[in-house]
C-alpha cells in the first residue's frame, strides 16, 4: 500500500492549517459564504439538507486497517457513529460541524488521508478496480498508475479550475470492474505487441443528465507516455470545454460536439508538445520515482497453499449459510488457496453503503487477522478483503455474522447501489434509500436472490446519477413529478466491458409501485431466461424490452 | 400568476448546518412553530432580505411554501417536510429523534 512520504505529510499539514484559518475567518465574519463556499468544497465540505457533510477520499479504494480505524474514530467522535461509502470509493460523514472540520482533517492527515479534490471542478478522486492486485484475471495492478495520477493531479495548478469536474477510472483487466466506459477518462490495461503493458484511453464517458459511453481515443498508450497524454487531454478540455453552460461543460459534450477525430488531432498535437516537457530533465517522473511508487504495491508474499481448502470444504458441507456466502461473496485470487472476499454493506433493510464505527473497527481487525491489514472500498458500496486464505473463510464468516456483515448477496439483486438521495442530499429530487430497502426486503431470502442470479439494480435520487442508474441492469431514477416523488425505470444498462446505457421503459412510478414492479419484472425475467446462467441483462438483449416493459406496467389483478 | 401560499424562510445554521427558520423578531429558530410567515410577496421579500443580512448566522436562506392549518406552519413540498424531520430511513437521527 502507498504510504505518504514527508512531502505529502507536510503538504497536508500546511493545507489543513490554511483551511483552519479559512474556517475561523468564516465563523468570525471575515469571509462571506460566497467567498468561503469554494474553499470548503475544495476541502470536501458540503452543506446538505440537514447538516454539513464531509467527503473523504479513499484513493483507488485502497485503505489500511489503521486508516479504517481512523474513519471509525471520526464517525464516533465527530459524527453520529456511522459513515457512508460512496460509488466513487469515498466515505461521507453526514453530521459534522463546521468548527470541527479542521480537527477532523488533521486526524485524517495523521493517517495519510484527506478530503482534497473530492468536490469542485477539478480532477476528482481516482478510482480503480476494487480487486486490484489480487484478481486472477489481471494484466497488471492498476494502482501504481492510479497513484501516479493522484500525485500528478493533486493541486495541479493548471487543472484546479476546469470547466467542470473530471473523473478518471483505471482498470487492470479487460473484465473492467471500474466502469471505465462511464468516466471522463477510463484507462484499461492491455499488453502491447512486445508484451509490454500499456493502457487503452477511453474518453468522454459519463452519466448525469446526458449519459454517454466513452470512446477509445488511443488504443495503446505506453506507460511512460501516460501522464503527458492525460495532460494533453486535460489541456485541450481546459481550453475548449464549455464554461457558459454547466450542463454542457463535461468533456463528454466536447467530444460529442467536436467529434472524436477532430478532438483527437488536437490532443495528439498537444501530446507532442507535452511529451517534450515531460522528457525534460526536471518534470518527468524518473524511473526511480516510478519504481518507488510501484514498490508500495508489490504483490504480497502469501504462503503457498493447496488450491482447494479442506477446511472450507468441510464447512460448506455442514453450514449452508456459510456455503452460500462462500459461493456468492468470494472471487478468484491469483494465489492458489486464497480468495478475494466481498463484505456486503447491503443487508436487506439497511442503507446501502452505510457502516457503523463498530463495523468499521471489526473490519479493520478482520483485515489484520485475515487480509494482511488491507481493505478496499468498491464503487458498489461494499468493503473488500483482498487477500484471504480459503482455510480462514469459515472463521472470517463467523466473525462477520457477529457484526451483521455476512450478507451473502454480492452481485445479486439485493446488492443495490443507492445514492443518499433526498434523505441527505441537497441536490436530490427524490429518495433512493427507502426504495433500495423496499426492493431488498422483497428479495431478502438468500436462496431466492441466489436463484435469480447476477442482477444489478442501481438507484439515483436525481439526474446527476451518483447511483449509476444509467448502467444498472435495472436503473431507477428518482424525480419530482407534480409535487410527488416519481421513479423512472431504465432497463438494459451494463457497467462492464460490454457497457450500455439503459433504455427508459415509460412513465415514472410512484414510490410504492416500484417494489411490486420489480417483483413482476423479475418474474418475467425468470419466465424468459434461457437458463440459470443467463443474466437479466443478457435476456433483455436477446428478447428485447417488451415483456419486461409489460411486466413493469401491469397492474395487480383486482 | 400571483402566489397563493404563505411562505417561511428556511436556511442552515452556519455552525452546525442544522435547519433553521427566521422568526418574526429577525432571529433564527429550530422550532417551525416560531417561524415568521409571509402572506404576500412584499412580506416574503422583506423576510428574505432580513435573512440574507445575517450570513454570519445562517447559510442559503430561501422561501418555502407552507399551509397554515395547524399549530405550526406546514411545509407543502416534500423536500421541506423531510427537512423538518431528518433522514426517513433513520428515525433515530435529526429533528424527528428530538420529538420536534
Amino acid at each position: 500500500m502507498y504510504r505518504y512520504d514527508d512531502f505529502d505529510a507536510d503538504y497536508l499539514r500546511a493545507r489543513n492549517a490554511e483551511f483552519r484559518d479559512q474556517v475561523a475567518r468564516r465563523i468570525d465574519g471575515r469571509l462571506s459564504e460566497d467567498e468561503f463556499k469554494p474553499l470548503r468544497l475544495q476541502n470536501g465540505l458540503y452543506l446538505q439538507l440537514h447538516a454539513y457533510m464531509l467527503r473523504v477520499a479513499i484513493p483507488y479504494g485502497t485503505l489500511s486497517s489503521d486508516q479504517m480505524r481512523v474513519l471509525a474514530e471520526v464517525a464516533e467522535r465527530w459524527d453520529r457513529g456511522y459513515g457512508h461509502f460512496t460509488t466513487r470509493q469515498n466515505i461521507q460523514f453526514n453530521w459534522v460541524r463546521l468548527a470541527d472540520t479542521p480537527d477532523i482533517l488533521d486526524r485524517l492527515a495523521e493517517a495519510g488521508m484527506h478530503a482534497i479534490q473530492t468536490s469542485g471542478n477539478c480532477i476528482r478522486n481516482v478510482t480503480a478496480d476494487h480487486f486490484a492486485g489480487a484478481a486472477a484475471d489481471e494484466i497488471e495492478d492498476p494502482r501504481p498508475v492510479a497513484e501516479l495520477i493522484r500525485q500528478w493531479s493533486t493541486s495541479h495548478p493548471e487543472f484546479l479550475f476546469l470547466p467542470r469536474k473530471f473523473k478518471i477510472a483505471v482498470s487492470g483487466t479487460p473484465a473492467d470492474r471500474a466502469v471505465t466506459m462511464a468516466h471522463d477518462i477510463g484507462l484499461r490495461a492491455l499488453r502491447g505487441p512486445g508484451g509490454e503493458v500499456g493502457y487503452t484511453v477511453i474518453l468522454g464517458g459519463g452519466m448525469g443528465r446526458t449519459p454517454m459511453l466513452g470512446k477509445v481515443v488511443r488504443e495503446f498508450v505506453p506507460k511512460p507516455d501516460l501522464l503527458p497524454y492525460l495532460e494533453a487531454i486535460l489541456a485541450v478540455y481546459n481550453l475548449h470545454g464549455r464554461r457558459d453552460n454547466k450542463y454542457k461543460a463535461r468533456i463528454k459534450i466536447l467530444v460529442h460536439e467536436t467529434g472524436l477525430e477532430a478532438l483527437k488531432g488536437e490532443i495528439e498535437a498537444e501530446f507532442a508538445r507535452r511529451k517534450r516537457l515531460f522528457d525534460g530533465p526536471e518534470v518527468v517522473p524518473s524511473a526511480e520515482e516510478l519504481a518507488r511508487i510501484a514498490a508500495h504495491f508489490a504483490p504480497p508474499v502469501l504462503p503457498v497453499r493447496a488450491e482447494v481448502s479442506a477446511i472450507e470444504a468441510r464447512a460448506r458441507e455442514v453450514d449452508p449459510a456459510f456455503a452460500l456466502w462462500a459461493e456468492v461473496n468470494t472471487h478468484p485470487h491469483r494465489a492458489p488457496g486464497h480468495a478475494i472476499v466481498t463484505v456486503s454493506l447491503k443487508a436487506p433493510g439497511e442503507a446501502p453503503g452505510d457502516a457503523t464505527s463498530d463495523q468499521m473497527r471489526a473490519l479493520a481487525d478482520l483485515a489484520d487477522r485475515h487480509s494482511l491489514g488491507e481493505l478496499r472500498i468498491s464503487h458498489l458500496q461494499n468493503v473488500v478483503l483482498p487477500h484471504v486464505a480459503r482455510d480462514d473463510l469459515p472463521a472470517l464468516h463467523a466473525a462477520l455474522v457477529r457484526h451483521g456483515l455476512a450478507t451473502a448477496n454480492a452481485g445479486l439483486i439485493t446488492d443495490i447501489i443507492a445514492c443518499p438521495g433526498l434523505d441527505y442530499c441537497a441536490l436530490a429530487t427524490a429518495r433512493s434509500i427507502p426504495i433500495a430497502q423496499d426492493i431488498a426486503r422483497r428479495f431478502a431470502a438468500p436462496e431466492k436472490a441466489r436463484a435469480i442470479g447476477a442482477f444489478e439494480i442501481k438507484i439515483s435520487g436525481c439526474i446527476n446519477a451518483c447511483g449509476h442508474h444509467h448502467v444498472g441492469h435495472v436503473g431507477i431514477l428518482g424525480l419530482e413529478k407534480a409535487g410527488i416523488e416519481s421513479y423512472q425505470i431504465t432497463l438494459g444498462g451494463d457497467p462492464g466491458p460490454d457497457a450500455a446505457v439503459g433504455e427508459r421503459t415509460g412513465p415514472g412510478l410512484a414510490a410504492k409501485e416500484v417494489g411490486p414492479a420489480m417483483e413482476r419484472l423479475v418474474a418475467a425475467y425468470l419466465a424468459h431466461r434461457a437458463g440459470h446462467d443467463e443474466r437479466f441483462v443478457d435476456t433483455y438483449r436477446r428478447v428485447g424490452p417488451e415483456p419486461f416493459r409489460s411486466a413493469i406496467y401491469a397492474r395487480e389483478a383486482a | 400568476m400571483a402566489r397563493t401560499h404563505p411562505r417561511i424562510i428556511s436556511a442552515n445554521d452556519l455552525l452546525i448546518g442544522d435547519v433553521v427558520y427566521l422568526t418574526a423578531a429577525g432571529g433564527w429558530t429550530r422550532d417551525l412553530a416560531a417561524a415568521a410567515v409571509a402572506r404576500d410577496d412584499a412580506a416574503a421579500q422583506a423576510l428574505l432580505a432580513q435573512a440574507e443580512a445575517q450570513p454570519h448566522l445562517a447559510v442559503g436562506p430561501y422561501l418555502a411554501d407552507v399551509a397554515l392549518d395547524g399549530p405550526a406552519p406546514r411545509p407543502l413540498h416534500y423536500r421541506e417536510v423531510f427537512r423538518t424531520r431528518g433522514p426517513s430511513n433513520r428515525p433515530d437521527l435529526g429533528r424527528q429523534a428530538e420529538g420536534l
